[in-house]
């Protein structure tokens, strides 16, 4: 019990590295998801060009791979290459490639509203963005909910892909300990510490769910 | 007053040609149905005056503001996109599909334009949107989603919505079509109210009935063309081209 306790310190640190990591790179990709979603459906040919490509990058390559680049091969990039701090460069990785993800759960949901909704707010005298904040993003919304969940699930295990730069996050801090001890419990407070957030994350998203069931379609 | 005027218009959906040079006036308080078999453009034409769809050619006159001029190169061309709107929302419009929306209330559905685009306040506006819902026989729906209402219901809901932007004309894009023939009745006799109080129609219908007795004109469109137009009793009774005449027996 006594060893419990003084792992517990280092693995609650880890725990917050990847809190932040998780925290993070939700709020900052769902609404670059969104801005990106509209761009890829602009008519502006050259951007929505520019944003598929940009998709098919993030999509088509590990998520491993882009954190090794931003972190290893970005710095060297002539001109605007900068060297990022290990936390700044993991959130930058997982931004860009969660963000891609985001902006094509965006695309399917606003497609998969009617064209009538469009025509009722033009006709009744709405703007672009007055239409798509009141009439279409809401219904949206409901829509994405049950990917967008899928999506940030993954996200909270994604987390651990950070131990390739080094940093010691909850899963890499387990295994410092376990190599260290040969003791396996860390596994198992990491993996209660997973599926406790995936927990929450799921309740919360139950609890979304519910809430815009007040409207059938 | 000439509420609406059209001018030669011609529209094509790529090398399909669906308005052939229409031209058409509606005087203030008149209640035109447009009928014809479908494919024959009479839904475009009306899509064409609320810019749900543009005009290659022609001019259109919306009250005493112009929508589109002919350009110097013959092509029409639209006065800008904030001008556009203003005249356009003169002119509510009913859809064949509802399109009320669905993530709100009846009442939400109704006061959401009037507060969006004219700030309107809420709670002038909401008054004004549970008389409108009296009048259509809904107060009691008020509170309701779309989803729980039948088709009769949400229609009448959308020509509420419509009203509250206070319209100068209503366009009604076959608002029948897609309700079971028992609900139609409600509807009709909701249109029927507003053109007893006067309103400008377009009506775009497959009731004849409705046609021949609320309309004061009935225009019979068929293959991008008006055909034939005239009184209810014209066109109903004595209808002077044949494909009027084949229409019409179709429809029995």
């Amino acid at each position: 019990m006594e060893k419990i306790i003084t792992m517990m310190g280092p693995m609650l640190d880890g725990a917050s590295i990847t809190l932040q990591m998780f925290f993070i790179t939700l709020v900052l990709s769902l609404p670059l998801g969104l801005i990106l979603s509209l761009a890829r459906m602009s008519k502006y040919k050259p951007l929505s060009f520019l944003v598929e490509t940009y998709i098919w990058l993030m999509r088509g390559t590990p998520l491993m791979l882009q954190l090794l680049f931003v972190y290893y091969a970005l710095p060297l990039i002539p001109y605007i290459g900068i060297k990022l701090p290990d936390f700044s460069a993991a959130i930058l990785a997982f931004v860009l490639n969660y963000a891609a993800y985001f902006a094509e759960i965006f695309r399917g949901g606003i497609q998969s509203i009617e064209k009538g909704q469009y025509e009722a707010s033009k006709v009744l005298g709405m703007t672009y963005v007055q239409t798509m904040r009141r009439i279409i993003l809401p219904q949206v919304l409901k829509r994405v909910v049950p990917p967008i969940s899928n999506e940030t699930i993954t996200l909270v295990k994604d987390t651990s892909l950070i131990y390739v730069l080094a940093m010691n996050d909850l899963l890499r801090t387990a295994r410092t300990i376990v190599q260290r001890e040969f003791d396996m419990t860390p596994f198992i407070i990491a993996a209660v510490f997973y599926l406790a957030m995936t927990l929450v994350l799921t309740w919360i998203f139950n609890k979304l769910e519910e809430r815009y069931a007040a409207y059938d379609e | 007053m000439n509420m609406i005027s059209l001018k030669n218009i011609h529209k094509s959906f790529n090398s399909l040609k669906v308005l052939k040079g229409i031209s058409l006036e509606v005087a203030q308080g008149e209640v035109v149905a447009i009928i014809g078999p479908s494919g024959s453009g009479k839904s475009t034409l009306l899509r064409c005056l609320n810019r749900l769809e543009t005009i290659d050619q022609g001019t259109i006159k919306i009250e005493d503001e112009m929508l589109v001029t002919e350009g110097i190169d013959g092509r029409s061309q639209y006065v800008s996109e904030q001008k556009a709107r203003e005249i356009c929302f003169k002119m509510g419009m009913v859809f064949q599909q509802f399109n009320l929306f669905p993530h709100m209330t009846v009442i939400d559905n109704i006061i959401e334009a009037p507060i969006l685009v004219k700030g309107i306040k809420k709670d002038v506006i909401i008054p004004e949107a549970e008389e409108l819902l009296r009048k259509v026989g809904l107060f009691e729906k008020r509170d309701s989603y779309p989803s729980r209402l039948s088709g009769g219901q949400k229609q009448r809901v959308a020509i509420a919505r419509a009203l509250a932007m206070k319209p100068d004309i209503m366009l009604f894009d076959e608002p029948t079509s897609a309700l079971d023939p028992e609900l139609t009745g409600e509807v009709l006799k909701a249109m029927r109210q507003l053109a007893q109080e006067h309103m400008t129609m377009l009506v775009v219908t497959h009731e004849m009935a409705f046609a021949r007795e609320v309309a004061q004109r009935v225009i019979f469109m068929d293959y991008g063309d008006i055909v034939e137009e005239g009184t209810p009793e014209q066109i109903f009774n004595s209808p002077n081209q044949a494909r009027t005449q084949t229409f019409l027996n179709s429809m029995l």
